[in-house]
């Protein structure tokens, strides 16, 4: 797979931060943040997966001219809609240093092992593993990130 | 800020509310951060006619940020050397989320933590773990 460049940038931290609800002032305020052990502010710790904004093919952001799979005229704008579609099952980070504003990560995601599983809640699971690595400018690895995705045969029974 | 080797022990926790009554348009903001735009996030007639689930529901992933929001109240900035969790159920608007963290294991200026995050019915919705450095 390609690399993806994901420059890091203080407002996509500052909303990445507001959207899970931290007020912590190292994700948005530079002069509170520069008095803190992190000496500036930093991105919080599941922010890499923000990468996707930078993945020129990722498959779950609508792409202009093309059919989006959720709905509009019609419930689904796609013949075929993925009809239980992929769950995210494990999510794994190995943090070698914060990530900073004014970092301009490489992405490398590498396909890991897949396995099946049989379920009573959602029939058959097919998991899929995917492995990031995030290099800084300098060619230093800074972040891991280990991912299992889950196909399900039909939607999670909620009783 | 950080957490002292000294001040801690095997069985320590720490349980904080990471959200109440999660809206809609919180996971709406999620989506936009994150770049996740997948429908059974944020678009209740795909997701209901569709997908097959009774609502919407929230991306692991921004249970897994509120789960890490505890975290780093916890053991401070910059200190995490590893998170990693398994999503156990879904979490739905409405739902108010608890974690709580219990020290495993304290060694080589590092604790090891054992994370459980929990819905207003005590139903599990995260379980994971997490390795941070700390001060003697």
């Amino acid at each position: 797979m390609a690399k993806i460049t994901f420059p890091v940038e203080a407002s996509h931290i500052m909303m990445f931060a507001r959207a899970i609800g931290d007020t912590n002032p190292v994700y948005h305020d530079a002069a509170a943040a520069a008095k803190t052990e992190a000496g500036g502010i930093i991105a919080p710790p599941t922010f890499g997966q923000a990468v996707a904004q930078f993945d020129p093919d990722y498959h779950l952001r609508p792409k202009p001219g093309q059919a989006w799979f959720g709905s509009g005229k019609t419930p689904s704008g796609v013949e075929k809609a993925p009809s239980a579609g992929g769950l995210h099952a494990e999510q794994h980070f190995e943090y070698h240093r914060p990530l900073r504003p004014g970092d301009v990560l490489s992405v490398e995601i590498k396909p890991g092992k897949t396995w099946e599983k049989e379920s009573k809640r959602a029939g058959k699971l097919t998991f899929r593993e995917r492995i990031a690595e995030y290099r800084d400018q300098t060619g230093a690895l800074v972040l891991t990130a280990r991912s299992v995705g889950v196909t399900t045969e039909r939607p999670v029974d909620q009783s | 800020m950080a957490l002292h080797a000294s001040r801690l022990k095997v069985g320590d926790t720490h349980r904080e509310r990471v959200v109440e009554n999660l809206t809609r348009t919180q996971i709406v903001q999620y989506a936009g951060a994150s770049g996740d735009y997948n429908p059974i996030h944020t678009d209740a007639t795909y997701t209901t006619e569709v997908a097959g689930y009774p609502s919407v529901f929230a991306h692991g992933m921004l249970t897994m940020g509120l789960t890490g929001k505890m975290l780093t109240n916890y053991v401070g900035d910059g200190r995490l050397t590893n998170f990693g969790v398994r999503f156990t159920n879904q979490v739905w608007p409405g739902d108010s989320l608890d974690t709580t963290a219990t020290v495993t294991a304290i060694h080589d200026g590092l604790v090891e933590l054992e994370l459980v995050t929990t819905n207003q019915d005590g139903k599990e919705v995260v379980r994971g773990t997490a390795t941070a450095r700390i001060d003697p």
